[in-house]
């Protein structure tokens, strides 16, 4: 008899879930057809350009858009609220005016045309210098912390190591720059098609401002040209460009130029420390003694988490927050955890080198100090086995072959990943197709084929069977997509709407066919009672009658469908070359746990596609200012160098899941693997060239100077 | 991933340097800076009188004849996108470097914003919702979704359209072939490894 309980099926009775299958809307993407914000050009649709200040630090001395608004073609002059003779302007790229015309470059002429003149003022965008941070007063202290005793701990120790280490801000660079195209099919109804994470939480961002209701508000977003957690928001220039629609009456499109899209749509805060480390002769980790610093922009925030998973009984955290002329911060994927992981792993690296000990044996005699030590001992199990560890790991500076030097490095990460709020309605149409409303959004992790895959087998129909609406406001409300939040977020309220349409069906059969409801189960297009079939999945939809069966879901629910915390261990394998200091990553080993997975295919392309940013953040990218002019000097695709598919390396990743994660139900996946890379990566070159690169990314030069100084 | 290192069966070697000079990168460049003098013969047959203003030009573009009104500073990229409504081939607001507004150009992975509207007449273009024709779905496009050689999809379309070309004039390419053959590209999710296996797996079927 089965109960009336809501649960996930026993893991071996899955048809769909828990197999690989291929994303829903897959053909659409590959072949061009998906539509994103920026493809949304109905006839008519203006080109929005923008002037932003292009300074550091400056006060807008005069402004006079007139002769823009006379150029051919020129249909609107929109100047930002505030940005008048006396505005203090704090970073580069700041918007001042957008002009909309018939055609981009219209609109570019309109920004020529523009008089604007400014007072120059003193910037600072060096994140890294603290000293002079704090000479100009532009260092905030924000706090000191204590645990234990540091100085007994220190005094004690059998190991004692100092250094210092930074990654620098990088920024999201999304491939679909923020914006959106506006138009009003009423005169007080805005349609907006914006590229977000946040359908259902935009509409009242863009109703404010305007002064119209939210609930004439539409905000759609079925596909997502990249957010990383920087579009939760319609920010200013989608505001501007509803006005500028209302005004005109025209549809129109602003999107950032790549410049702009870089200089303030993204930026994830830096992070640079010294750090003392202490342990036994064991490797067992006793004190930890640290000040970093770092930005976050004009805020002058720095990042927290430090240290990072191992927490040492005795430490004290000091930490200053620099106020730069730099873009201000958005969230940036598991943000705060990948600073903080290169921050505190690779000091245990370094710890571990000073005992003249596998950096591995160390990690192990501190889980401990984890949240859950079962969880990483199993997983560095499993990937020292993936690298071979025990069989490759030399000393530092031990291994030469074929010319380069080679090194193995590993870090260990944690992340929450809790169901986030939402809702849907799922309909049981009379001829046994199924479909769902739910204002959620497919970041590209695959969150529609989640819910397909979550429907098709409570119902026991084939996903052909299935129809998922998602990426627009007037949907039943979720949560935006942050923090690993959303697969937990759809696939539990989908799976109790559908459990309790399902439960409603079986009562309609049992009434027709004469048998116990609570016998029967829905697999495999039938519904059946033991071994015998009572009717196909179409017979049974059919009992619903005509307007169908509709059931609305909710959650998060403490039913046990989800959970949330997750462990994770990196490790790779790098080549170093001596002559060029490019390094190379040869094998890169993710394990990873997750709860139920429900699409394993998909969320091993969520890992390899982290792990891939990490090669990005720890080998090359980083945001360059220039700190005579106070200019992002590398903010375009050419510059900010990104891998390319060649730079990768053999990726192994694998997803952990012993029945115990199964059990666990469904965590988010989205963060968690984006964060020890960086960290794994500067310990696999630390222990090829025998000495720590102490900065991020690993470029050639950063990689010849620290091979110099040694 | 396993390396391959047979040699190239078609005998012809890719590389991002051909693959720029194949874009009409330089072409229009020189055009450009020579302020509209043909420089070229071929930039000479192609443009017989200075064109100022909105003009008329006919495009074939997958297999159609377009007619279509630019003027001479617009992009093969704005016309594909804004005109024909073929929005596959993207716009990152960029310098192109990216190729996610990569098309197929007499055969040639070009990025259409490195082509002028004007330098396009005559030629075969083909955009990648061409590989989608109804319910014939070309080879790579299917093996993309296979291998979930995607995330976010925005560089998706670029990269099969560039795969195609590649494939269609390396059949048979090793490893470092492709890797060097789709280096034009770049995607941010990090779908580099999917992408890597499909082309891999058509590689084995000589480019299927």
């Amino acid at each position: 008899m089965a109960e009336r309980t809501i649960s996930w099926e026993p893991r071996n009775e899955n048809e769909i879930i828990g197999t690989d299958v291929e994303r829903v809307d897959g053909l659409e993407k590959a072949s061009g057809h998906a539509k994103y914000s920026t493809d949304v050009n109905p006839k008519g649709t203006l080109h929005v350009r923008l002037l932003t200040c292009p300074h550091a630090h400056a006060r807008i001395a005069s402004l006079d858009v007139e002769t823009a608004k006379k150029v051919d073609g020129v249909k609107s002059v929109h100047v930002f609220p505030g940005r008048e003779p006396g505005l203090e302007i704090h970073f580069q790229g700041h918007p001042i005016v957008a002009v909309a015309a018939e055609t981009p470059g219209q609109a570019a002429e309109g920004v020529s045309a523009i008089e604007i003149e400014y007072e120059v003022l003193e910037h600072l965008v060096d994140e890294f210098d603290l000293a002079g941070a704090v000479k100009t007063g532009r260092a905030k202290p924000l706090r000191i912390t204590e645990e234990g005793s540091i100085g007994q701990a220190f005094a004690e120790a059998d190991a004692v190591v100092s250094g210092f280490y930074g990654i620098p801000s990088i920024t999201h660079m999304c491939l679909e720059p923020h914006g959106s195209h506006c138009q009003w099919p009423g005169d007080s109804e805005l349609l907006v098609h914006l590229s977000t994470q946040n359908v259902s939480g935009t509409p009242g961002q863009f109703a404010q401002p305007l002064g119209v209701d939210a609930a004439n508000v539409t905000v759609n977003c079925e596909y997502i040209g990249g957010g990383f957690g920087s579009k939760f928001s319609a920010d200013e220039w989608g505001v501007a460009c509803a006005a500028i629609s209302k005004e005109t009456g025209r549809p129109v499109r602003l999107h950032l130029d790549r410049a702009t899209e870089l200089q303030i749509a993204g930026g994830r805060p830096s992070g640079f420390a010294n750090v003392t480390i202490a342990a036994d002769e064991n490797g067992k980790i006793t004190a930890w003694d640290s000040h970093h610093w770092g930005t976050s922009g004009p805020d002058g925030g720095t990042i927290s988490q430090v240290p990072y998973v191992i927490v040492a009984p005795n430490r004290r955290v000091q930490v200053t927050g620099i106020v730069t002329n730099t873009g201000p911060a958005r969230a940036w994927r598991a943000p705060n955890h990948p600073q903080a992981c290169a921050l505190t792993d690779t000091a245990i690296d370094d710890l571990a080198a000073e005992l003249e000990m596998d950096p591995l044996d160390v990690f192990k005699a501190n889980l401990d100090l984890t949240w859950n030590p079962e969880i990483y001992a199993g997983e560095i199990d499993v990937g020292a086995e993936l690298m071979d560890w025990k069989n490759l790991w030399q000393p530092r500076g031990e291994w030469e072959e074929g010319g380069e030097l080679h090194g193995l490095g590993m870090a260990i990460h944690t992340w929450g990943g809790r169901a986030g709020p939402g809702n849907c309605t799922v309909r049981v149409n009379r001829d046994g197709t199924v479909e769902t409303f739910a204002g959620t959004q497919d970041l590209g992790t695959g969150t529609k084929t989640v819910i397909a895959m979550t429907l098709a087998e409570t119902f026991g129909v084939p996903l052909s069977k299935v129809k998922v609406n998602i990426g627009s406001s007037k949907y039943p409300a979720c949560g935006g997509s942050g923090g690993s939040t959303t697969v937990g977020g759809v696939s539990g309220p989908h799976r109790r709407a559908a459990l309790n349409a399902l439960w409603q069906i079986f009562d309609l059969v049992a009434e027709k066919h004469n048998v116990e409801a609570d016998s029967l189960k829905a697999t495999g297009g039938k519904i059946v009672s033991g071994d015998e079939t009572v009717c196909t999945w179409d017979e049974a939809a059919r009992l619903v009658g005509p307007m169908g069966l509709e059931i609305q879901g909710k959650g998060p629910e403490d039913d046990g469908l989800t959970d949330q915390q997750v462990g994770g261990v990196q490790m790779v394998h790098a080549a170093v070359d001596p002559e060029t200091g490019v390094v190379r990553i040869v094998k890169y080993v993710a394990v990873q746990d997750m709860g139920l997975i429900i699409n394993p295919v998909g969320a091993r392309s969520q890992i390899l596609g982290s792990m891939i940013m990490c090669i990005a953040y720890a080998l090359s990218e980083e945001r360059i200012y220039d700190e005579v002019t106070g200019r992002f000097i590398n903010s375009n695709l050419k510059d900010y160098k990104l891998p390319r598919i060649g730079d990768i390396g053999e990726l192994v990743v694998e997803l952990y899941q012993p029945d115990s994660e199964y059990q666990r139900g469904v965590v988010g996946l989205g963060e968690p693997p984006v964060i020890s890379g960086g960290a794994a990566i500067s310990n696999a070159v630390a222990n090829a060239l025998g000495v720590r690169v102490p900065v991020l990314p690993l470029t050639p030069k950063h990689v010849l100077d620290a091979a110099r100084n040694a | 991933m396993s390396k391959r290192s047979t040699p190239s069966r078609g005998g012809t070697s890719f590389n991002r340097r051909d693959f720029l000079k194949g874009s009409g990168a330089t072409v229009a460049a020189s055009a450009m800076a020579a302020g509209g003098v043909p420089t070229t013969a071929e930039a000479a047959i192609a443009q017989k009188q200075a064109v100022a203003g909105p003009t008329k030009v006919t495009l074939n573009v997958n297999g159609e004849d377009h007619e279509v009104t630019v003027e001479p500073r617009t992009s093969l990229l704005d016309v594909l996108r804004y005109d024909l409504n073929l929005t596959g081939c993207k716009d990152l607001e960029d310098v192109s470097v990216d190729g996610a507004d990569t098309v197929i150009i007499d055969g040639k992975a070009t990025y259409a914003s490195t082509v002028l509207a004007l330098q396009a007449r005559g030629k075969e273009i083909r955009t990648v919702e061409s590989l989608r024709d109804g319910g014939q779905v070309d080879e790579v496009v299917s093996c993309f979704v296979k291998h979930d050689a995607m995330q976010c999809g925005y560089c998706t379309p670029g990269f099969v359209a560039a795969t195609r070309a590649f494939l269609d004039k390396n059949p048979d390419a090793s490893l470092e072939e492709i890797q060097q053959g789709l280096g034009g590209n770049i995607c941010r999710c990090g779908t580099y490894d999917g992408i890597t296996r499909c082309a891999l797996e058509l590689t084995g079927k000589g480019g299927a």
